[in-house]
């Protein structure tokens, strides 16, 4: 696949369905937009076949500088790989999820998540600052438009709250872009992934990106939009959010913020640790207290999303990768819960909790799905989240054991809040007369939950598919952060084996050298 | 003693001229039966003008013994305002002929507007330069007026009329006390006496002539008559108000910074920095509780010739191309914007003004919606629409020569202004339809319509270009 422009392609072609559906009627536009985010996923599977592990650190490189100041230049690491794949593959999801729950205004609807899966892929794809950032901020438009137009009944509030919210993070993030290059002279996110920037600016620097990518996270204390956003978009539009959106923070972080600024990060990992440390607690209570479905899995995110930066800022292999996991992992799974919240939304029009109950009696191949997207969501081994749960909390125990024992709580509060909304919906008696009278999964709602169900149970029982194309490109990470990383507080050091035939009382001095 | 060849630098202003007095004595014999040819011919005249500028620069930069400056800076601004002078013709029939009768002298308005504006821009000369801003403001006091029927459009042209001639009363002010201190008009004149430092006198003209400019560009703090006039004048005059008049002011302020208070750079800089700020900040904040459109867009403007002066506010050769490059983006996003203002009618063909009635466009007229939509985000600086380009040229212009705070600011109170354009946007996407709107727009307006989305949806492929000129036009100034 030498030379073949297979990222632009893979952007060309929603981009041309995205037109296409304007010009079509509701039926048309609903099997153009299937089509051509099916031909995406047999794009992206493309990608993934012919990546080179452990190649080039970027391959499928394109670039073409015919936009003056800056360039079209496209080319992924693993790390862009995984995220892309993620996206290629909700995207059919979505449209699934959309085929009758939206009625009216079908073509446009279309469109704007076509033209959403383009900025995706452009924004993992960009090599190119200007570019990045233009992908980046255009993702603002028809999430806009699809919250404000197809959501609930206070979706204009949310419409808002969700641009301008995002928008302010973001625009200063423009002017430390506008620096960088001046001071580095070029626009490529290569290069200046290895330009060392002045310690004192790196500060500034990094404050102007976290902005941006602490609220498209999102973090606490400015994740507030996230909850409004979510309840009131529509299924896939609550799914694109969860799955892709929020994953260009932590992105950014990786790509950016980390190897960009490895002085500043070392320097303001106490912020995102505390951060992060109020954010698994606090959020995790919050969610405990929800009435709203939708909410309840909103603010779940963010308590994911803060063990994602605790991992990240962990500075080390285990951390990074962790961090990957969960953004994967969750991506399918919070992705798979707003579907199932979007199955029984369909059919009852409400996302109040109490309203439903006993589901498992009435709706057995429902609960069983459901309670599989539940228990990956707490993190159970076997499935998505345990593997990047317990590689970031490794890690940052290396980093600081007080961080590695406040987010761990994050997963015993995790099962609560979920265990909580999966008694209330599935268990106990059918206090209510319509949700008894709902009926089971259609074959459509099996065929798209079905994959993300086989998709999730693989990442937990065969991580390796998924780690093995970052590894290079974490440690290459790893290795730039490492003379800048704090120093950990846990101190480990391998413990010497132990010579056949000795008791346990041996085991206590060496125990006690490791502390 | 006439030097032939400076006749050339002005070639295109002796075409406005010609071409302008031949149409008048037409519209005054053929009478408003003629307003269709009129129209069409003016619109020829424009584009003749437009291509005689190739020739003007063929003499050189300096004409009329430094009266006249025929440079790349001047060619880049003329193409802008002939260009908007020619939108603004072509916009108008449709609405005159529905609100009242379509009339010759309209046209033939603009021409001599856009002659004072040619004047305006290759003016080397403070004079000159007057001479220049009255002929364009009173062909333009005329305009806003035009309906005189219609008692806000009497309005609108009586107070533009006065306040703008208290603001000509400051510049000339501004340039008698330059003239006093300095012992001359010309730029360079100015500038050389500044080179030794410059006097409380020359600072005082520097002040008044700057605070006569704010107002022909509309900068807070003398922005007070904008929305007014903007409201009151008919719609294709205020399309017109809003794009030509305002890039041969900020072309003219631009000049007038460089060339002649070139060396009082630290005096002005420090002006234009207020005003920029204030014009942003005032501009998003005082948009927000608007119901009129046309208001809207008057405060629009405000806020957008404040994100433009902060190329000018950077001092740099970069910083006055960003600057330029801002106005052509901005004139198009305006043209745009306008020409679907100006088919919002109801089905009595009755134009449609508040924003409030916007609701449901998206239904009723999807591509004028989608259009309006695209001017809207492209202006509050979303990309990947080519507004963004503009407001990122300055803000680059202000990060490199050191202004890291100013763009900082900036920048940030661009999401204040987002907030009233996403509000247009709502209305027409987000709510139930309340009013019913006629089947289709004009042509013509569609094709502008049409040709500007098409610019701002694709503009960056025109970046190399567009970098080219600007830079060339910004170096002919230092």
């Amino acid at each position: 696949m030498d030379g073949f422009p297979i990222l632009s392609l893979m952007m060309a072609v929603p981009m041309a369905g995205a037109i296409a559906c304007l010009f079509a009627g509701a039926s048309g536009a609903r099997w153009i937009a299937l089509i051509a985010t099916l031909v995406d996923l047999v794009l992206g599977i493309a990608l993934w076949i012919n990546f080179d592990q452990g190649g080039l650190q970027w391959q499928f490189q394109e670039y073409y500088p015919i936009f003056g100041r800056f360039a079209w230049a496209l080319g992924i690491d693993g790390i862009a790989l995984m995220l892309i794949a993620l996206t290629v593959f909700l995207m059919p999801i979505c449209i699934g999820a959309s085929w009758e729950a939206i009625q009216k205004r079908v073509p446009e609807y279309m469109a704007a998540f076509l033209l959403m899966e383009v900025l995706m892929i452009g924004v993992f794809a960009a090599q190119d600052l200007y570019l990045f950032y233009i992908m980046f901020e255009a993702g603002l438009i028809p999430m806009y438009l699809v919250i404000g137009i197809w959501g609930g009944a206070d979706r204009i509030y949310a419409s808002y709250k969700f641009f301008l919210y995002t928008l302010l993070g973001s625009v200063l993030m423009l002017i430390a872009m506008m620096w960088m290059v001046h001071e580095a002279g070029t626009t490529e996110i290569p290069v200046l992934m290895t330009y060392n920037f002045d310690p004192h600016v790196q500060t500034w620097l990094w404050l102007a990106f976290f902005a941006s990518f602490a609220v498209k996270m999102p973090m606490w204390p400015v994740h507030t939009w996230l909850p409004d956003a979510h309840v009131q978009a529509p299924t896939a539009g609550s799914v694109i959010l969860a799955g892709v959106l929020l994953k260009m923070g932590g992105y950014g972080f990786i790509r950016f913020s980390l190897p960009m600024f490895p002085e500043a990060s070392a320097q303001l990992a106490p912020l995102v640790w505390g951060l992060s440390m109020v954010a698994v607690v606090y959020t995790s209570l919050v969610a405990l207290v929800q009435s709203d479905m939708k909410k309840l899995i909103a603010y779940s995110s963010v308590a994911h999303m803060a063990i994602v930066t605790v991992g990240l800022f962990a500075f080390n292999q285990a951390g990074i990768e962790g961090s990957m996991m969960v953004m994967l992992g969750h991506g399918l799974v919070s992705g798979a819960l707003f579907l199932c919240v979007g199955v029984i939304y369909d059919r009852l029009h409400t996302r109040e909790i109490n309203r439903y109950g006993g589901l498992s009696i009435n709706m057995p191949k429902y609960a069983v799905l459901f309670l599989l997207f539940t228990m990956a969501s707490v993190g159970l081994p076997g499935t998505s989240n345990f593997v990047g749960e317990f590689l970031s909390l490794m890690g940052i125990y290396q980093a600081s054991s007080w961080v590695a024992l406040v987010a761990t709580t994050g997963i015993i509060l995790g099962a609560a809040y979920m265990l909580y909304l999966y008694r209330r919906i599935c268990y106990g008696d059918q206090s209510n007369a319509d949700a008894a009278a709902m009926p089971d999964l259609t074959a459509r709602e099996i065929a798209l939950l079905a994959p993300l169900a086989a998709a999730t149970l693989w990442m937990g029982v065969y991580p390796e598919s998924f780690l093995a194309p970052m590894r290079a490109d974490v440690r290459a990470l790893e290795a730039r952060l490492a003379p800048a990383a704090p120093a950990g507080d846990s101190k480990m050091t391998m413990g010497a084996p132990k010579p056949a035939g000795e008791g346990h009382h041996e085991e206590a001095p060496a125990h006690g050298e490791a502390h | 003693m006439i030097d032939h060849a400076s006749l050339l630098a002005v070639l295109p202003e002796l075409i406005l001229t010609a071409g302008g007095l031949a149409l008048m004595l037409v519209a005054a014999f053929a009478g408003e039966g003629s307003a269709r040819v009129v129209n069409w011919l003016s619109v020829l005249t424009l584009a003749v003008a437009g291509i005689a500028l190739s020739c003007s620069l063929a003499h050189g930069p300096v004409a009329f013994d430094g009266l006249v400056r025929a440079d790349a800076f001047s060619v880049f601004a003329k193409t802008l305002i002939y260009g908007a002078a020619a939108a603004a013709i072509l916009l108008a029939p449709r609405f005159f002929s529905v609100d009242g009768a379509p009339r010759p002298e309209y046209p033939i308005l603009i021409l001599f507007a856009a002659i004072g504006m040619g004047m305006m821009v290759s003016a080397g000369d403070m004079l000159m330069l007057y001479v220049g801003l009255e002929m364009n403001s009173l062909a333009s006091y005329v305009l806003a007026s035009f309906m005189r029927q219609d008692t806000r459009s009497s309005e609108a042209g009586l107070k533009y009329f006065v306040l703008g001639s208290l603001a000509s009363g400051i510049l000339l002010y501004g340039i008698s006390l330059l003239y006093g201190f300095t012992g001359s008009t010309a730029f360079d004149g100015i500038a050389v006496a500044m080179g030794d430092g410059v006097s409380k006198g020359e600072l005082f003209g520097l002040v008044f002539v700057l605070a006569g400019l704010a107002f022909k560009i509309s900068a807070v703090p003398f922005h007070m008559w904008t929305p007014d006039v903007y409201e009151g004048a008919p719609t294709p005059v205020t399309t017109f108000f809003a794009s030509a008049p305002k890039v041969a002011a900020i072309g003219l302020t631009v000049r007038v910074a460089i060339e002649a208070l070139g060396p009082a750079g630290l005096d002005w800089q420090q002006i234009v920095i207020f005003v920029a700020l204030a014009s942003i900040l005032f501009g998003a904040v005082a948009a927000v509780g608007q119901t009129n459109i046309k208001r809207l867009m008057a405060y629009s403007s405000i806020n957008n010739v404040g994100f433009a002066l902060i190329g000018l506010a950077a001092g740099t050769p970069a910083g006055a191309a960003a600057t330029m490059s801002y106005m052509a983006i901005y004139v198009i996003m305006t043209i745009g914007g306008f020409a679907c203002i100006l088919q919002l009618r109801d089905t009595d063909g009755n134009a449609i003004e508040k924003i409030a009635d916007l609701a449901g466009l998206s239904q009723s007229r999807k591509g004028l919606a989608a259009g309006l939509a695209i001017f809207m985000f492209s202006m509050a600086g979303i990309p990947p629409l080519f507004g963004f380009w503009a407001k990122f040229l300055v803000f680059d212009a202000a990060v490199a020569s050191g202004l890291t705070a100013l763009a900082a600011f900036g920048i940030a109170m661009s999401v204040i202004g987002a907030f009233y354009y996403l509000k247009v946007i709502k209305t027409m996407y987000f709510d139930e339809p309340t009013v019913a709107y006629e089947a289709k727009g004009g042509p013509v307006e569609n094709i502008i319509l049409t040709a500007c989305a098409v610019v701002i949806v694709l503009g960056y492929l025109l970046n190399p270009v567009l970098d080219q000129a600007s830079a060339a036009a910004a170096a002919s100034l230092f």
